[in-house]
């Protein structure tokens, strides 16, 4: 190996990560320090809305996993009654062409993120748990009118005085753009 | 990889694939055209949005169906985007691979993960986005995100150069990627490679530029080359293309139409005409193509997709022969394999 240039790069190299201890971090502790998700943010459960919903089972159709059972029977002249509405969320692939295919606007994808469970059963969600509540809420996914109650998302993008994640970040180097090239 | 060695010297390399195999062109056979979008997610899915894209342009070919301008705008901001997200990780797990433990990568991830946060606000997920639509977009994208990539592509050349500043001149990184594992233009151009890999050997090809798709002849970029075909050109064009991705961009986002539709009228469910397309455009990692045989019917007889990846690791014996081990992770490294494009 040879060093023509006597390790001038590597003490550039050195130099930035050198520069880089005295920035602050840019990375969150998890369970105790949380971001802000994405307002369309497809999370891991499916709210429904059962006085919207007329039974006409497009989601089934349009599930590419074959994952949502729905079951109805005809009540009233030209109205279903949904018995069962299933879907195994250990199955499904949060694709989102469900919410997106529902002409009534009766299904949303949920906010929900942290979903394990410990025993395989608990992730088929069946009409009560999918259900609209304080709890399950919708996300803004194909969804814009729940767009308002929710927060913004926290980009790493911007600092935290912007409504970024996290502290001022300045990028050290200071060339002209371009003069790399 | 089964390797043939004699001492530490490579005489035989014999890539295995097929580990990763989920069966994605048979399952395709069995679902409609719009429910094919989320498996391309699952091709490469370090650039998800591209397949999505490279998918719906070929149904879109043989739908005859006209993708209105602000679609086709952020399809193309959307894709130069994910294209730097993706050439980061290719560059950051080869400086891995060399040996720069994991400080580039990190510091490339940071950026990375700025570009993911983008494709999170528009599309709900960080990675398998089932973003596009045959005839546009799923939906129409914040306002926020506008402002978003500007600033993006504003702040994104200063971190270039610091990445440069990290281990462009470093005389380890030089002396262990500069001359190792050549790949020959006519090797490359024979054995039908493309991407970064074919652009490093010095072939000037790219499918923005040479058969312009969508609206990438109305924006005015360079296609950087490499002379050698090496690792060190490999990584080199690599950072030349993030910077032409930037100003594709930013010419876009100039042009970007503020108002307009996001989709053409595409019902969710429907039927192509009997035929067949070959639709291609130019992934991150190379030239993807999808080639959908129709029936008629609401779902596609037969769906073939050509990965780059996969066609740009058969050369791969070729260039790691007679070169020690340790040459060999760097090499592989430099490709930008990623295992979901191969095996499908």
């Amino acid at each position: 190996m040879k060093f023509e240039r006597y390790g001038v790069g590597i003490a550039k190299g050195l130099g930035m990560t050198m520069r880089h201890l005295f920035r602050a971090p840019i990375t969150v502790q998890y369970p105790e320090e949380k971001l802000k998700i994405s307002k369309r943010t497809r999370g891991n459960e499916l709210v429904w809305f059962p006085d919207r919903c007329t039974g006409c089972g497009t989601c089934t159709k349009a599930c590419p996993q074959g994952n949502i059972v729905l079951v109805t029977h005809r009540g009233e002249p030209n109205k279903f009654i949904v018995d069962k509405f299933e879907c195994d969320t250990g199955r499904c692939i949060f694709c989102g062409l469900c919410v997106e295919s529902c002409p009534y606007n009766a299904l949303a994808m949920s906010v929900k993120y942290e979903c394990a469970k410990y025993r395989r059963g608990d992730l088929v969600l069946g009409k009560e748990k999918m259900a609209v509540s304080a709890e399950n809420r919708p996300s803004a996914y194909c969804r814009p009118q729940f767009e308002e109650g929710l927060p913004a998302q926290s980009l790493l993008l911007y600092n935290r005085e912007e409504g970024g994640q996290k502290l001022k970040f300045i990028p050290l180097s200071t060339r002209k753009r371009g003069s790399h090239a | 990889m089964r390797l043939t060695l004699d001492g530490e010297v490579i005489t035989d390399v014999e890539p295995i694939v097929g580990y990763l195999h989920r069966g994605i062109e048979k399952l395709a056979e069995t679902r409609t055209y719009t429910q094919i979008i989320p498996l391309t997610d699952r091709l490469d899915y370090l650039a998800s949005m591209t397949n999505n894209v490279a998918y719906c342009m070929a149904v879109e070919k043989l739908g005859g169906i006209k993708v209105p301008e602000r679609a086709e705008y952020l399809r193309v901001i959307i894709s130069e985007m994910i294209r730097i997200s993706s050439h980061l990780m290719a560059i950051g797990s080869f400086l891995n691979d060399c040996g720069a433990f994991f400080t580039p990568l990190l510091y490339m991830w940071r950026e990375r993960e700025k570009i993911l946060d983008m494709c999170d606000m528009i599309s709900g997920q960080r990675l398998l986005y089932n973003f596009m639509r045959v005839g546009g977009l799923s939906q129409d994208v914040p306002a926020e995100f506008i402002t978003s990539v500007k600033k993006f592509v504003a702040e994104m050349p200063r971190y270039i150069d610091e990445y440069n500043q990290l281990v462009k001149e470093n005389e380890v990184f030089l002396a262990r990627s500069k001359g190792v594992g050549i790949l020959p233009k006519e090797t490359a151009i024979a054995i039908g490679a493309s991407g970064p890999v074919l652009r490093a050997s010095g072939m000037k090809w790219d499918v923005r530029k040479m058969d312009p798709y969508s609206v990438y002849d109305r924006f005015d970029f360079e296609v950087p080359t490499g002379q050698n075909g090496d690792c060190y050109d490999r990584y080199w064009v690599r950072i030349l293309e993030m910077t032409q991705s930037l100003r594709i961009m930013e010419q876009a986002l100039a042009q970007l139409p503020a108002k307009g539709p996001i989709c053409a009228d595409v019902p969710q469910f429907f039927t192509l005409p009997a035929g067949e397309v070959y639709g291609y455009i130019e992934a991150p990692k190379g030239n993807l193509g999808f080639y959908i045989v129709s029936d008629g019917s609401i779902a596609p007889y037969r769906l073939h997709i050509y990965p780059p990846t996969l066609i740009n690791i058969t050369a791969f014996a070729d260039m790691v022969k007679g070169w020690k081990v340790a040459d060999l992770i760097l090499t592989f490294g430099s490709m930008d394999v990623v295992l979901g494009e191969i095996d499908r």
